[in-house]
């Protein structure tokens, strides 16, 4: 059974803006999946049509097997989600918010009481359920939107860029929850700019860009791919010129700091041994960039070409695409052979 | 491949006339719960203007108008401020609550939610029907302070009153659902609504008037919802009671349907 099943799938807005040209994607049901994109990929605009915020122009999209055409109650019912922007009313409480919330997937409110409790304590918001929703800090309103959209406990919960903003402290415990909720069987979409993020919690992933779905694979298999790597080398002493390591390029960054660059064949522990032989020690070693960024960019420069048509293919109106790596991924990983 | 496009549809998941039932109820009970929250924005307002129209023009002014179809005046203006607390009141609970869950976004946890479009547009009108029977009754008890009211007709009394706050629920929702801002809000109820409301038979009778305001003011619909209203209390009309419900029957399903072709045409919420 597909949690998500998408065929032909097309978004044209009323300024002509172009936001998905054709999607084909099928997400697996109990799947923790990645679905990530420059802004403007069409990312939030296939969201928005599975939950029907966003009317399609074309094609078909099916949730468990509910079609948004013909059963779109049904569809909905399934679906949980967790948007980009804050989207609950600031003036009621969190306890309210949510207990409203299940009322309009149907669940009495004596259940959705009892419900109430169970995810704000597990969210860390119970003893804020009587505040007004406006007094919580960032990370409690993403928590509580991640409470709310668990309250008619849904087979398919979509994560919509839900650590935005939020601190690492934060954003850790948030995924252990996730973990937690997609271990007991709900299906999880992820779409996120932390790379970090997607490449800890998901198995599978598509890359969507420029209306396009530009990559669908696993995770590790996409991982694989990844040729190259460059590690950061921290060097106990200071050297005036990059030393030579033959088939492995060097950069000096500054006098403690090399950038070497190895690909999938060779091995870490032959640098190590020239290195030493040269006496060069090193203190510590880390990626310069995660290798799941290296890979996003690669794909999304691959496919640059068809998106230098103009402004109007960059989806939806006022988005653009990141100016820089980092904005695509602010924060930079630690993972890989580090 | 989808699912269920090859064969017949599945069937649903949760039974949905129990999910639109609660999902009414939620909606009701939020708006009821936004009314006695701002209840001084809400509640006590009417109480004050009515008790202000009732010292002005119903003591001061009024004592030298003399006797208006029957009654004293004070009596004769008394249904006309119920209603019109009625009508201003049903008309900004939905407009203001609409608009500011359009605004705020959170209109998005109902349009992501199971429910129809037609059951959100009855929620808010629903709503509004709340907010414009509790200020009836708020000012209804202002005004025994002032007239003395006899009930002729408790049946159309409830009849109209129910289907005028209907109508102007349903009209504040279609405006808060074409507004693109706040001054799209205030613009109806400030150049439409209020000089209709005023020239709705509120503070005089039709007859007085003179041939060509008569016929003018006979195509202002407030005046057949303020008549009937009245006809209730004292028997008497300046219209006939019977069309002027069937009137106001009329306008809720208009504007109700209006209200759903806008919602599932998604104008100014869905993209």
């Amino acid at each position: 059974m597909h949690a998500l099943s998408v065929r032909g799938l097309t978004k044209t807005y009323s300024n002509g803006v172009q936001a998905l040209k054709g999607v084909d994607l099928d997400v697996e049901e109990g799947d923790f999946f990645a679905l990530l994109g420059p802004n403007g990929a069409g990312k939030t605009t296939l969201i928005g049509i599975a939950t029907s915020l966003v009317n399609k122009t074309s094609g078909s999209l099916s949730v468990f097997g509910y079609d948004i055409d013909r059963q779109i109650e049904a569809a909905k019912s399934c679906i949980g989600v967790v948007p980009q922007e804050l989207n609950f009313n600031q003036f009621e409480s969190p306890e309210t918010i949510v207990v409203n919330q299940a009322g309009f997937y149907g669940i009495p409110r004596r259940i959705a009481r009892v419900r109430a409790q169970k995810y704000l304590k597990q969210l860390q918001l119970w003893d804020k359920r009587d505040k007004m929703a406006r007094a919580l800090s960032g990370g409690m309103k993403r928590r509580l939107m991640i409470a709310r959209a668990l309250m008619h406990e849904p087979r398919l919960l979509i994560l919509d860029e839900p650590t935005a903003g939020v601190d690492i402290e934060v954003r850790r415990s948030m995924w252990e929850f996730v973990r937690e909720i997609n271990s007991q069987g709900t299906t999880i979409i992820l779409t996120t700019h932390y790379l970090e993020e997607a490449e800890s919690l998901c198995r599978n992933i598509a890359i969507i860009d420029g209306g396009h779905i530009v990559e669908r694979d696993q995770m590790s298999s996409l991982l694989r791919r990844l040729h190259t790597e460059v590690f950061v080398l921290n060097l106990r002493d200071s050297l005036a010129a990059a030393p030579q390591l033959a088939g492995y390029p060097t950069t000096l960054v500054d006098g403690r700091t090399l950038e070497v660059e190895v690909t999938k064949e060779q091995s870490l522990n032959d640098i190590f041994m020239r290195l030493s032989a040269l006496g060069i020690e090193v203190l510590s070693m880390r990626n310069k960039v995660n290798r799941l960024e290296e890979i996003f960019m690669r794909l999304v420069e691959k496919h640059g070409t068809a998106l230098e048509e103009g402004p109007g293919e960059r989806g939806r109106a006022g988005e653009s695409r990141p100016a820089s790596r980092s904005e695509a991924a602010p924060l930079r990983g630690h993972g890989g052979r580090s | 491949m989808n699912d269920s496009a090859a064969g017949a549809p599945l069937p649903p998941p949760v039974g949905l006339g129990l999910v639109h039932w609660i999902g009414f109820q939620t909606i009701v009970i939020r708006e009821y719960g936004r009314i006695i929250r701002i209840w001084g924005q809400t509640l006590v307002p009417s109480a004050v203007n009515a008790t202000l129209y009732f010292v002005i023009f119903g003591s001061l002014i009024g004592r030298r108008v003399g006797q208006m179809g029957g009654h004293s005046y004070m009596q004769f203006i008394a249904p006309g401020l119920i209603m019109m607390a009625v009508i201003s009141n049903s008309y900004a609970n939905v407009v203001s609550s609409f608009f500011g869950a359009k605004f705020g976004k959170h209109v998005e946890e109902m349009l992501v939610s199971p429910l129809p479009d037609w059951l959100i547009v009855a929620g808010y009108a629903a709503g509004g029907l709340v907010r414009g029977l509790l200020v009836g009754v708020v000012v209804t008890a202002v005004t025994l302070l002032f007239a003395h009211l006899r009930v002729e007709h408790a049946a159309i009394i409830a009849a109209a009153v129910i289907l005028t706050s209907a109508v102007f629920s349903l009209g504040g929702f279609i405006n808060a659902l074409v507004a693109k801002n706040f001054d799209q809000i205030s613009w109806f109820p400030t150049f439409v609504l209020q000089p209709l409301t005023y020239f709705g038979g509120v503070f005089y009778s039709v007859q007085i008037l003179p041939g060509w305001a008569q016929a003018v003011s006979y195509a202002n619909p407030i005046l057949y919802m303020v008549n009937a209203f009245r006809y209730g209390f004292f028997g008497v009309s300046d219209v006939d009671v019977a069309g002027a419900l069937l009137i106001m029957a009329a306008a809720v399903a208009g504007l109700f349907t209006i209200a759903v072709v806008l919602m599932h045409r998604a104008s100014g919420i869905r993209e």
